[in-house]
């Protein structure tokens, strides 16, 4: 059997210890890695034999968790999907997502987005209350696809990382938690879009989006976070008419 | 607990990745069209004053200004257009037609194409009209 070559790639990480550092500094690596072997195996190296104290998170290795977000060479990308083969010869930044606070090295606080996420009401909200014994709701194929591509969603953030809109107005709802508020809204099971359409509605909602499209790119998921909020756009002009014909 | 974070600096932005480079292109593209638009309307309202000021009007766009604007104007709007129909998809519910979704790229190419032909129609059409109206 054929043993993998082992080359040696340079590995650039942002570090920010808060009780020391006043502001992150750089700390590069020198790390032999395997053509098989993800950026974030490349950092778990880092860990076990070059510096111990190196934080980031990751759980799952196969881009289902979307813990590992990170910006690589001023990207986001998830570490366990982008490969060291692929930043060969020029070596890899890392940083942590943009336009979140940093906690620690690539550590971000994610606090703003769980709150935005709890606030979507990220569940079905079923208009007609059904006994147990009556069975499912039912929905025809074509029914699903109107929210599947939106119910892929990670959380990963990768999406809030490439939105300047969010870094510049943090209190952007942002394109990951309207994807998952128009995931539930484009359910026929649901029926709890009137209850949503605040948060749509609001200045900091959909209308805070000026379709610089950088989100649907960066997704490992291809959910499209763009075409959910801007949807949402003519959602939320129905909305306002529909305020004029029909106040409450 | 309150827990001490850095938050970074967000100046200059857009010139960190190639992706916001474009996007200041397409949304600064705006003004080169709105200037584009009243030079336009100044024409339409020229033409409504007469045959000397719609003369005069025409004679202005000769002046080497207005070629060098039109110069810049003529790749950016095009730019411009191209984005347009590359975002279309994004601002559309999912469309079915037969059962059948239809694709992004079928969305954008069918801008494009439309764009293409509505611009051959419009040159054709000042092809044809001005040698009944130069003087």
């Amino acid at each position: 059997m054929k043993t993998a070559s082992t080359r040696n790639i340079n590995i650039d990480c942002l570090r920010y210890e808060p009780a020391i550092d006043s502001e992150p500094r750089r700390q590069a690596y020198e790390v032999p890695f395997t053509d098989d072997m993800s950026v974030l195996q490349g950092l778990q190296y880092i860990k076990d034999n070059l510096d111990g104290s190196l934080t980031f998170r990751w759980s799952c290795r196969m881009a289902i968790c979307g813990s590992c977000g990170m910006m690589l060479n001023g990207k986001p990308a998830l570490a366990c999907e982008s490969f060291l083969r692929d930043f060969y010869p020029g070596g890899v930044r890392v940083e942590p997502l943009n336009h979140f606070p940093i906690i620690r090295d690539l550590v971000i606080d994610q606090r703003d987005f769980l709150v935005k996420l709890e606030s979507i009401k990220p569940f079905l909200i079923p208009g007609d209350r059904k006994a147990i014994a009556d069975g499912t709701f039912l929905q025809t194929p074509e029914q699903m696809e109107e929210y599947y591509p939106f119910s892929q969603c990670i959380n990963c953030l990768l999406c809030y990382a490439a939105c300047p809109q969010y870094g510049l107005n943090p209190a952007f709802t942002g394109p990951g938690a309207l994807a998952l508020l128009h995931r539930y809204n484009a359910d026929s099971r649901d029926a709890g879009t009137r209850e949503r359409m605040e948060i749509v509605n609001a200045e900091d909602g959909v209308w805070s989006c000026t379709l610089v499209g950088y989100c649907s790119e960066v997704c490992p998921k291809a959910v499209d976070p763009a075409r959910a909020v801007n949807v949402n756009k003519i959602n939320s002009t129905k909305d306002f008419f529909r305020h004029f014909l029909m106040p409450k | 607990m309150i827990m001490k974070t850095y938050v970074r600096p967000m100046g200059w932005w857009w010139l960190h990745n190639p992706f916001y480079r474009w996007y200041m292109v397409r949304e600064s593209s705006c003004i080169v069209i709105t200037a584009y638009a009243v030079i336009l309307l100044w024409g339409l309202m020229c033409l409504v004053e007469g045959r000397l000021a719609f003369d005069a009007w025409r004679e202005s766009l000769a002046s080497p200004w207005a070629v060098g604007f039109h110069l810049v104007a003529l790749p950016l709007v095009t730019y411009h257009s191209w984005t347009w129909f590359k975002v279309m998809p994004k601002t559309l519910p999912f469309i079915s037609i037969a059962g059948r979704r239809l694709a992004d790229r079928t969305i954008i190419v069918s801008g494009v194409v439309a764009a293409i032909a509505a611009s051959i129609l419009v040159f054709l059409a000042i092809f044809v009209s001005v040698p009944r109206i130069s003087p």
